[in-house]
């Protein structure tokens, strides 16, 4: 704010001189009264504007020794720049201070899910270790392969934590465990029964219950696996107690579900989950609030209580919880903080007012290639191909849990990622194309003003998998900065973990970020790097160095 | 994919193991016929924009077109008016047009093959594809040169640019000088004696004094002239000779010597507004190049930060030198330094090169007002050499990835303040 300042005031002064500059060339010929007058004139508004702008600074000036806050309160008599050009905010806001994102990109794509929720039939889930980052890839099993479990009945625990249980997601038969690399326990598969069979929980009451006691029970129950931990986006420390909880209320994604479509009906599960976390942190449960929207979001997220709201008005990845952390309370070098979906939250909220592990998820299944895209009830860890029978081809297609951006690509034989509530079904774009880098014969999503994208903001695009070029070494620069909404320079951060530079790392804010932050600076990324690959190296050794 | 162009690529496509030179080449004009099928790797985003490097250095090649068609007629112009022959601008077009083809031709093929051919040997070695740098510095090197310039020491200047300046720090992207601009530079630091003062800037005469001879090729009186009488147009005159009065000397060295009047003696503002001077092939005509620069702007694939901040930094710096005003070149107003010389080319095609640049926001406004700034104190202040851009963008060029430290470093600082505070 305060460079700015200087910067329109560097430019007046220059202005002015300019002016005086050829007004004076311009009098040394000519010579008219009129010119003369013209000079006074100049001369006297320029004396008044001089005396305004000193009276204006001496006012700052001011306020900032007796102590006004002055970040967040324009005391000058000038509307600063970023005040007339703020974006008209939407009624619903009332008068709630918003924090205003101005780069992102938000990419228009076909197959935006419909309204209605359909429930195919789904008979085979998964619980999946690898979806919970951090746990060693052999986990210990506590269930016998070919007994049967209900819905909450414990299944696995990683040996370094072996009181934190990780729960199955559907009653029925445990049938089998598919190995992947190395030996590591890739899916652990449940042939569900028709209808679900619930353990039982006795869940502390929160009025009286410490904070121990809540632990214990969420260690027993699998709520830890719910919640994920930053930095570096592992599963949650049940040893630490974090600075702050963060949840998103808003996905800001391509295709991404309604959040406030999906938690309709379940806002009181919603507010009992907020109660539980809030006796978990230190700090404050904070939710990000959608002021982008047309209309105002979900009664359950504007009217939840015991949180600290702030909204958010951008575009992607204006909806991303890394992106509200780093505007709310950005997370240092000794910081702990949590994280968690609405629908986590929802599953939360049901395990302690009800006492069952309730992992029903509304998921959307969209992109082009689905026929009749919709949203789906069903539970964590669903079966693709079942989610998607008679909906999505066997060839050409990508099916990705997740969003375009950072999901994962998966087979029909595959599940859906324990904390993805999407399925995003794309053309796969193994086509060459004639001279695609000048005269592309299909249009494409481009945040490029080479193509003339830029004129028609409202087209929807068709997806493909399609690289649009070759790999290239980091030409282009200002292109990351552009579309994320945060104070980092990720080009110089990519740069600093390719080199393994720990210190750089660190001030250039990798604790801030995980993979779906920089996924649009990896879509724009002209030079065809691997940016969410990189950052996860960093992560990695960030993380083992402790 | 049917397509006959496709299938004759995929029926000539050699061995990539017997001749990995061959597949190198063949490589490169493939992927340039058809963007390659592949496809995003599982792990990272699914989807990509459309934007590549090839297009974005392909439209800074588009933006340069009209400075090619422009330079071509003006390297005849300016020979023409040494001889006193259609000396207006729209006389004997088609002669000058076939004069300066014959002069930038064999620039244009000679700077490329040089360079190209060194791309694509590194690629072959390296065994990977070859990547679209030289397009651009391929097309900037023929519209920096003087258009008399001899052969071999552009081919020099061309491989020691691409080598010394870029395959030895890694190839694109790697570079930390601008490869145009060094290969300029080498030419006139190299040259001195060959490439000096005032001679040449203007092609296709034996010696700048009255009575001077043409030296015309069997291009001019053996080809284009059968083609011209066929037509039953003018041709080119072996007889002629140098007028005189003429001078060939560029407003820059005018200027040098007696300031603004000495310039307008033999231009009008006019006649460098528009470009009908001589100088480096492509820099003459700036209405060209501003249009080319806002194709750039528009298109978003040079900064306009840097472009701005360096017009800021030549107006800051041409201010103080108007007031400081100690010779008759200080005394030049400010706003007519925007005639001379070639600092919109430089400008908008030279300093903001992604690569050679600043690479952080910040940075590109420091680094684009001291490219104005430096540029105009040499072209000034330096007795030895008339023009500034070059220097200047060569020496900020060295400076960059120093004040991107700093910009950097500040960012840091600022996030440890700001996350300590909160916790």
């Amino acid at each position: 704010m305060k460079l700015k300042n200087g910067i329109t005031k560097l430019i007046f002064l220059l202005a002015a001189v300019l002016s005086a500059n050829v007004l004076a060339a311009q009098t040394s010929t000519g010579g008219s009264s009129f010119l003369l007058g013209g000079i006074i004139i100049t001369a006297i508004l320029l004396v008044l504007g001089v005396i305004v702008m000193v009276g204006d600074n001496l006012i700052g000036i001011e306020a900032k020794q007796s102590g006004v806050k002055t970040d967040k309160v324009n005391l000058s008599v000038f509307p600063n720049l970023s005040e007339i050009l703020a974006p008209k905010l939407p009624g619903y806001v009332q008068d709630a201070p918003v924090k205003v994102l101005k780069r992102g990109f938000t990419i228009n794509l076909l197959g935006e899910a419909e309204k209605n929720v359909i429930s195919p039939n789904v008979s085979r889930y998964a619980l999946v270790p690898p979806n919970f980052r951090g746990i060693a890839p052999i986990p210990k099993l506590v269930a016998e392969i070919g007994s049967n479990v209900k819905a909450g009945d414990k299944i696995f625990f990683d040996k370094a934590n072996p009181d934190v249980f990780y729960v199955a997601p559907v009653s029925g038969e445990l049938v089998s465990l598919n190995r992947g690399a190395k030996r590591s326990i890739a899916e652990l598969v449940i042939l569900a029964d028709k209808e679900i069979q619930y353990k039982t929980f006795n869940a502390p009451d929160l009025n009286v219950a410490t904070r121990d006691d809540l632990v214990a029970f969420m260690k027993e129950s699998g709520a830890f696996q719910l919640i994920r931990q930053r930095p570096y986006d592992v599963i949650a420390d049940t040893t630490v107690v974090p600075r702050d909880i963060f949840i998103s209320t808003f996905d800001t994604a391509p295709l991404a579900p309604d959040q406030d479509f999906v938690v309709k009906g379940r806002e009181a599960a919603f507010q009992k989950g907020l109660d539980v976390l809030n006796r978990l942190t230190s700090g404050k449960v904070h939710l990000g609030l959608n002021a982008g929207g047309k209309t105002a979001p979900s009664s359950a997220f504007t009217e939840a209580t015991g949180v600290e709201k702030t909204w958010f008005h951008g575009e992607h990845p204006a909806g991303n919880v890394g992106v509200q952390i780093h505007h709310v309370a950005p997370i240092g070098a000794s910081d702990i903080v949590w994280t968690l979906g609405v629908q986590d939250v929802i599953t939360l909220g049901t395990l302690f007012a009800e006492g069952k592990w309730d992992v029903s998820r509304i998921i959307a299944l969209t992109g082009n290639e689905v026929e009749g895209p919709t949203y789906i009830s069903t539970y964590a860890g669903a079966n693709i191909g079942d989610l998607t029978a008679g909906r999505v081809a066997d060839q050409g297609v990508r099916i990705i849990s997740g969003d375009v951006l950072s999901g994962s690509a998966k087979g029909k034989e595959n599940y859906l990622d324990f904390h993805d509530d999407q399925i995003t079904v794309i053309t796969e774009g193994d086509y060459y194309e004639p001279f695609g880098w000048l005269l592309p014969q299909k249009s494409r999503p481009s945040l490029s003003k080479t193509y003339p994208n830029f004129l028609f903001s409202d087209t929807k695009y068709k997806a493909d998998t399609n690289t649009h070029g070759e790999r290239r070494a980091f030409v282009v620069t200002g292109q990351y900065e552009a579309v994320l909404p945060m104070d980092v320079y990720p080009q110089a951060l990519m740069k600093s973990i390719i080199v393994n530079d720990f210190e750089k790392m660190e001030g250039l804010g990798i604790y801030e970020l995980i993979e779906e932050d920089i996924a649009i600076c990896e879509f724009v990324c002209t030079s065809k790097q691997p940016l969410q690959k990189i950052l996860r190296e960093g992560l990695d050794t960030m993380h083992e160095q402790g | 994919m049917n397509n006959p162009i496709f299938n004759f690529f995929k029926k000539i496509e050699p061995d990539k193991k017997k001749s990995p030179f061959l597949h190198t080449g063949y490589d490169a004009f493939f992927t340039l016929f058809f963007t390659p099928n592949s496809t995003t790797a599982p792990g990272n985003v699914h989807m990509r924009d459309g934007m590549d490097l090839k297009r974005t250095m392909i439209f800074v090649v588009l933006a340069l077109q009209l400075c090619y068609v422009f330079g071509t007629y003006n390297i005849g112009h300016q020979h023409f008016v040494s001889i006193g022959q259609h000396t207006e601008f729209m006389s004997g077009i088609h002669l000058k047009l076939a004069f300066g083809l014959i002069q930038i031709l064999p620039i244009f093929i000679v700077a490329h093959l040089v360079g190209l051919g060194i791309e694509f040997w590194f690629a072959a070695k390296k065994g990977h594809g070859v990547e679209e740098g030289f397009l651009v510095s391929g097309a900037l090197i023929p519209l920096i040169m003087p258009p008399d310039i001899p052969m071999w020491i552009l081919a020099l200047a061309v491989a020691f640019a691409v080598i010394i300046g870029k395959e030895a720090f890694g190839g694109t992207g790697m570079n930390i000088l601008n490869i145009a601009l060094l290969a300029r530079v080498f030419v006139f630091f190299a040259y001195p004696t060959t490439i000096s003062g005032d001679n040449v800037w203007v092609a296709g005469i034996q010696g700048f004094s009255e009575g001077a001879a043409v030296d015309y090729s069997w291009w001019h009186t053996g080809f284009f002239n059968s083609i011209f009488e066929a037509f039953g147009w003018t041709t080119f005159d072996s007889s002629a000779t140098v007028v005189s009065g003429f001078t060939g000397a560029t407003p820059l060295a005018l200027a040098a010597k007696g300031g603004w009047d000495a310039v307008t003696e033999v231009y009008s503002s006019a006649q460098m507004f528009w470009g009908t001077i001589p100088g480096s092939i492509g820099e003459t005509s700036k209405p060209l190049i501003i249009l080319g620069a806002l194709m750039l702007i528009f298109t978003g694939i040079a900064s306009w930060r840097i472009m701005l901040s360096s017009l800021l930094g030549l107006i800051f710096t041409g201010i103080l030198l108007n007031w400081w005003g100690a010779t008759p070149f200080m005394d030049v107003p400010w706003e007519y330094h925007l005639y001379m010389g070639s600092f919109f080319f430089a400008v908008a095609f030279m300093a903001t090169d992604p690569v050679t640049a600043s690479s952080t926001n910040t940075g590109k406004w420091i680094y684009g007002f001291f490219i104005g700034a430096v540029g105009l104190i040499v072209r000034v202040l330096n007795p030895a050499y008339p023009e500034g851009w070059m220097l200047a963008i060569l020496f900020m060029n060295v400076f960059a990835p120093l004040i991107d430290h700093y910009v950097v470093e500040s960012n840091i600082k600022r996030r440890l303040k700001k996350t300590t505070v909160a916790a």
